[in-house]
């Protein structure tokens, strides 16, 4: 693929690096050029593209021969797309694989299987050493900045060391780019001397994203950059964030928990349960109109301020128990054991995550509006089984509806059962 | 301790304070820490009345003293070299005037706390049922069998599924909503008239946020007990509490009844905090509005009013009145309960025209057509 070559050329060619450091936008036609042809739908090519991806932790056994005797699957099967300068929020419950989604995209863990596509090169079996350029394009905001960040190292060491590390300047012009970061994200170049216990947690976080951009990343993989915050801070942040991307055309993969800050910041969203997505769409839709129960639920719970003016609180689908083990999820449709329309079909068979909008993909054999759930499961024609989840002999798996990270310009229409185009 | 006994059924709960004497009564609460820096003025003159069956929440960031007040209503200041002035009333009874002993045969008994992470709350040693079982013997001469019986009823009520096995887990074995629901259940065994959530929803996610905003109402309609919920999170506050006390600098710089609060506030500060969180339903082109700056220090506040230095409304105020006099607790204009401590003469006028249309443009045309 031709889009691998800026990479390490640029590894190669350390005078060029310097020069491509010292401008702060990098030139956007490169990235551009790589790619040939551009989608009809969007108006940017993806940067990234996730394919199946899948994380397994196993599961040892105590004594003194730790036999595996299971695995945590922590993200069992995503696919999506982030589209250059975009965001995509992903949202869900602690413990459905967000952060681990990330982690996997910067690689800080070895996916078990799937691809990780990064402008247009897979690089989900990368060893340490062709990582190491890598790690320019991607870059990661930590949730909690006082335990992402050395305490025994200045901020000027800190956020220099990724330049230090690449080589990008010189060692004597270091420290004035890290003062010209500390500008960027708005904090006094002259403390560059400090510590971090000696600035406040926005402050703190602030430290982090400079540390983040220092080589110009083309992904940001933003993993619950606020929740740690004070609101009036988070705010700050999140201003700072927008503003940067605006910027520097930085892409985004933002994981949070707070649906309201998603819906702000991304475009787009992806929720996730117990390692899969299960819904994805844009941020309209998902906050609109969304047809995932799982979706209508998390939305429901969110707290309103505007409740004050009519006062007690809203009605709200309630989600009776806790979210089930990933090692040893339920069959089928794992959302099935706290759904309030699940069926026989939804143990039985897997709903896929199917294209049911022009940018709107959901996994549920009932998907729907709220209180407009189909009596009969949508997914039967799609997937060649019965009412019941019963195969049925001589249908086919339609996998050009399925099985796309993107979207497709075909989607199955809901009402009629049978595919539409745009 | 009568109050177990004289609780009255929820429905006949007189709405406002029954003739006169507030079930909690809280006085020119002042908690101040020496250091070797200086004094931190963690809380400075604080009052605040709660019914029973009525719910405070209690705003601020982080270090504006919301968690110290509580705190010290609990007694936890005791035995450090805090300085405690002032009054709190629970039921006529000065907490602050009462030994060590009394205040420990009332804590957990009259007063109980929900604290923010469940994890670091319990005890890793024992199991979650000795834990709450521990909490109904020291208050009741039972034996440990009827103190364990006790704890799984609790689970049950707090709805633990197989609350018999599940008593005998450790902590860890729960899961972050359940052990939250643990320490609702250790907080209420007693049926204590008071009880104290410092950020009971925090760690939690929005799905089980809602069960414990849930069965926190639930239980507070059984037992009848007031409620202070502390928090950051308005969203919270606008559908449990009845009154809301927004803190800055150890001080409460806006009071009243929440839907007064949160529709028609009048302090610059609250107006920030509802500008810098993003609404579900709002215009997502519209940015966030935040306050700037950093909360002060409490080891030297600044001059006047303490939140001058990052307040956008400075100038509307003749001159220099903000850096150096504290405004006082005054009557909002909206009347009633609501109080503010602000220079700003119309602050309502500011609210409508510069601040609403700014952060909910949709709500401040509805407000403007009635008057139009």
């Amino acid at each position: 693929m031709s889009h691998a070559e800026p990479t390490p050329a640029a590894e190669s060619a350390p005078g060029e690096q310097s020069s491509a450091a010292e401008e702060i936008i990098p030139d956007p036609g490169h990235v551009f050029e790589a790619h040939g042809q551009s989608e009809a739908d969007f108006s940017a090519k993806p940067i990234l593209t996730v394919d199946n991806l899948k994380m397994y932790f196993p599961v040892k056994s105590a004594g003194i021969i730790r036999r595996t005797i299971g695995h945590v699957q922590a993200v069992d099967g995503v696919s999506f797309e982030v589209r250059k300068g975009d965001s995509l929020g992903l949202v869900g419950e602690s413990g459905c694989g967000k952060s681990t989604t990330g982690r996997l995209i910067t690689r800080l863990y070895k996916p078990t299987a799937g691809s990780i596509a990064f402008e247009g090169t897979d690089i989900s079996g990368y060893g340490s050493r062709q990582l190491l350029p890598l790690r320019r394009d991607i870059q990661m905001i930590f949730q909690d900045p006082a335990t992402s960040l050395n305490p025994r190292h200045t901020v000027g060491s800190i956020i220099g060391a990724p330049l230090r590390i690449h080589q990008v300047v010189p060692s004597d012009k270091v420290l004035p780019r890290v003062q010209e970061l500390l500008e960027v994200v708005g904090l006094n170049p002259e403390h560059y001397n400090r510590y971090p216990h000696e600035f406040s947690g926005g402050q703190r976080q602030r430290i982090g994203i400079a540390r983040a951009l220092t080589l110009q990343p083309k992904l940001l993989v933003a993993d619950e950059p606020v929740s740690a915050l004070d609101v009036s801070i988070q705010a700050q942040v999140i201003n700072l964030l927008q503003d940067l991307q605006n910027e520097f055309g930085i892409a985004f993969l933002f994981i949070a928990h707070d649906l309201a800050v998603v819906r702000h910041f991304c475009p787009e969203v992806a929720v996730m349960y117990l390692g899969k997505i299960v819904e994805i769409a844009d941020r309209d839709t998902i906050y609109g109109a969304p047809h995932h129960p799982y979706t209508q639920a998390l939305l429901s719970a969110v707290p309103d301020v505007r409740q004050a003016s009519i006062g007690g609180r809203r009605e709200r689908i309630r989600l009776e128990g806790d979210v089930p083990s990933p090692i040893n999820p339920p069959s089928g449709c794992r959302f099935r054991t706290r759904c309030p329309i699940a069926r026989d079909i939804c143990a039985r068979v897997e709903p896929p995550l199917m294209q049911v909008g022009k940018r709107h993909k959901v996994a549920c054999h009932f998907a729907g509006e709220l209180g407009q759930h189909p009596a009969t499961p949508v997914t039967t024609g799609v997937l060649g089984v019965d009412d019941e989840g019963h195969d049925v002999a001589g249908a086919q798996r339609r996998s050009d509806l399925l099985d796309h990270p993107g979207y497709q310009d075909t989607w199955l229409d809901l009402k009629t059962g049978q595919p539409v185009g745009s | 301790m009568t109050h177990a006994a004289s609780s009255p059924a929820p429905e006949t709960v007189p709405q406002q304070r029954p003739s006169g004497q507030p079930f909690l009564s809280v006085r020119d609460l002042l908690v101040h820490f020496p250091t070797v820096d200086g004094v931190v003025k963690a809380t400075d003159g604080l009052s605040f009345d709660l019914a029973r069956g009525k719910t405070l929440g209690i705003v601020g960031e982080s270090g504006s003293g919301k968690s110290v007040s509580s705190s010290t209503i609990l007694g936890l200041q005791r035995g450090t070299r805090a300085i405690v002035k002032g009054e709190i009333l629970l039921d006529g009874t000065d907490l602050l005037s009462i030994s060590d002993e009394q205040m420990r045969l009332r804590r957990g008994r009259d007063v109980a706390m929900i604290f923010q992470d469940p994890l670091s709350a319990m005890h890793p040693y024992y199991t979650v049922g000795n834990q709450i079982g521990e909490a109904y013997m020291v208050h009741h001469d039972v034996s440990k069998k009827a103190a364990r019986a006790r704890a799984i009823e609790m689970l049950d009520r707090v709805g633990i599924p197989q609350p018999d096995r599940r008593v005998d887990d450790y902590p860890h074995q729960f899961s972050g909503g359940m052990r939250q629901r643990a320490m609702i259940a250790m907080g209420l065994i007693n049926d204590p008239g008071l009880l104290i959530a410092d950020e009971p929803t925090t760690a939690l996610d929005v799905t089980v946020q809602a069960q414990i905003l849930d069965l926190l109402q639930d239980l507070q309609r059984e037992f009848n007990s007031a409620i202070i919920i502390i928090t950051h999170d308005l969203g919270v506050v606008a559908e449990m509490a009845d009154d809301v006390l927004v803190m800055y600098a150890g001080r409460c710089v806006e009071y009243g009844p929440t839907k007064e609060i949160l529709t028609q506030p009048q302090m610059p500060y609250t107006w920030g905090l509802l500008s810098s969180v993003p609404d579900v339903a709002g215009d997502t082109e519209s940015r966030l509005v935040p306050i700037p700056g950093n909360p002060p220090s409490l080891l030297n506040p600044p001059s006047g009013c303490a939140f001058h230095p990052r307040c956008a409304h400075l100038d509307k105020v003749p001159g220099n009145l903000c850096r150096t006099d504290l405004p006082d607790l005054t009557p909002a204009t909206t009347g009633g309960n609501h109080v503010k401590r602000c220079h700003l003469v119309h602050p309502e006028d500011v609210w409508a025209k510069e601040v609403l249309p700014e952060i909910a443009p949709e709500l401040a045309e509805q407000n403007q057509e009635p008057t139009a």
